[in-house]
């Protein structure tokens, strides 16, 4: 699809859109209809999109293996730290005044603000991930990009068996 | 008839068609092209029925996620099914037993839309929608104190206009972060069963 | 109303049986995982069905409305079913991976062309 000028022109133009309008429904999730979920899977598609259309090498350019597997476990980490973060200050588990306990309904928000954030990003990271991982292997590219399982492993297949037929304990050949 | 009826009737019997397609076609890719046309009419069925954030997650889950997924599966495994078998006559029996407990077990439920049904009646709802709505007098979200200091042992200092957030993000907060872990996991799955293998081989 | 109390609980579990059957009878795994994603969808149409109230409208608080529940499609289920929405598609990505595993190992998806290599492999 690299040299469809029409396909590559409007996917350049339409990423930053999609990843902006992405980050307000995550930013308006309890506003307007909308959230951590939604705005997630909205911004994941627009990396995904960008992937479709000038390859997966080229995205992951754009958002490394290493980063989106450090803000895969980001999300997770910071829901539940903001958890213990009030459970340490001395009030319960998850309990949002402990973020200020002034004002108790503003510490409400900025509690269910966080934990949007937290949500958006393992949710964004784990389809980007997604998407990355099924799509390996399927187009030979240029430059060859890690398609070496375009051929089945033919030689290693009773191998490959044994490795996933559950209660044979042999470990997954490395050959 | 009202409007919201018409719609409602004319979708579901799209959608019915659309899933007998999806499980008679041969070719897995049709397959797959019909599962997403079957994820887009369900999220207009939910806007239909109002529920419209889970519309919004259908849309951008079922139709968009799910559909590269399955093609990007279906690149991996080949896209024609084997030819035709014919039909199992003992699973046809099953489901037809399932869907007759099922349908007995609807006779005695409350009718579709009804503003008296115990669901909608109970004093969960109305305690959501109550503390909600207390402390939000105008849709911005801005609220008084005075209107949160009305309501003694209630913990729910929040003053968010959608339901749905507040029900999800801070009443539920527990099932939403085992949620968030939940979709960590198939994430970290997805990495150990197919990224190792290519750099094993 | 005028077709009946029940219509929407009636096509929902039609929309599960016509999930179901793919599951138990169709050999290949692609198909048994569009059945099982056919399946959950109609769960989740019984479930928000459940939570509708006519007259009402979306649970998002605006003005004319106040606090009257019987203004407002009911959330509950709305929030429940948003986080099944989302087990449900991590579901489908794990089982298609473990799909794909099980192509490259054996090299088809068909059930029954699968359990005649594992008996040739422990003969």
């Amino acid at each position: 699809m690299r040299e469809q000028s029409i396909l590559r022109v409007a996917a350049k133009m339409m990423t930053p859109f999609i990843l902006v309008f992405g980050l307000y429904v995550v930013f308006h999730g309890d506003i307007s209809p909308g959230g951590g979920f939604q705005g997630g899977v909205i911004i994941a598609s627009g990396f995904i999109l960008y992937g479709l259309v000038y390859g997966g090498a080229d995205m992951r350019r754009v958002i490394p293996r290493w980063l989106s597997d450090a803000l895969l476990a980001l999300g997770v980490l910071l829901y539940a730290g903001t958890g213990t973060f009030c459970l340490l200050a001395g009030y319960r588990f998850l309990d949002y005044t402990a973020l200020r306990p002034s004002s108790p309904g503003t510490g409400e928000v900025i509690g269910m603000t966080l934990v949007e954030y937290g949500v958006g990003f393992t949710v964004a990271m784990v389809m980007v991930t997604i998407y990355n991982e099924i799509s390996e292997g399927t187009v030979p590219e240029d430059g060859g990009d890690g398609s070496a399982t375009a051929e089945a492993p033919s030689s290693g297949a009773a191998a490959g068996r044994d490795a996933i037929r559950p209660g044979t304990a042999a470990p997954p050949s490395a050959a | 008839m009202s409007d919201f009826e018409l719609i409602n009737v004319i979708l579901l019997f799209m959608i019915t068609l659309v899933a007998l397609a999806v499980v008679a076609v041969r070719n897995l890719l049709a397959a797959g092209m019909l599962m997403s046309i079957y994820s887009f009419l369900m999220a207009l069925i939910w806007t239909n029925i109002d529920s419209i954030d889970v519309a919004f997650t259908e849309a951008a889950v079922g139709a968009g996620i799910s559909t590269v997924l399955f093609i990007g599966a279906l690149v991996h495994v080949g896209t024609e099914e084997k030819p035709l078998r014919p039909i199992h006559w003992p699973a046809l029996l099953v489901t037809a037993a399932t869907a007759v407990a099922l349908l007995y077990g609807t006779v005695g439920m409350p009718r579709f839309g009804d503003v008296t049904s115990p669901a909608n009646t109970s004093a969960v709802a109305a305690a959501y929608i109550e503390q909600n709505v207390e402390k939000s007098p105008d849709p911005a979200g801005h609220h008084t104190e005075a209107a949160a200091e009305s309501h003694e042992g209630d913990y729910f200092h929040g003053h968010v206009p959608n339901f749905v957030t507040a029900v999800i993000v801070s009443y539920r907060g527990y099932d939403t972060m085992y949620e968030t872990t939940v979709i960590f996991i198939a994430g970290l799955s997805m990495v150990l069963f197919l990224r190792m293998r290519k750099s094993g081989g | 109303m005028s077709l009946g109390g029940h219509y929407n609980y009636w096509i929902a579990i039609l929309l599960m049986m016509i999930g179901l059957y793919p599951v138990i009878a169709k050999p290949n795994l692609i198909k048994k995982i569009l059945g099982l994603s056919l399946f959950q969808t109609g769960i989740f149409l019984f479930y928000i069905s459940v939570g509708k109230v006519f007259g009402g409208t979306a649970p998002i608080y605006f003005e004319p409305a106040g606090r009257d529940p019987a203004m407002y499609t009911n959330s509950i289920p709305t929030a429940l079913i948003l986080t099944g929405i989302v087990v449900s598609v991590s579901t489908t990505a794990v089982a298609l991976a473990i799909a794909v595993s099980i192509k490259r190992a054996y090299g088809t998806v068909e059930m029954y062309d699968i359990e005649n290599a594992d008996r040739d492999d422990q003969e």
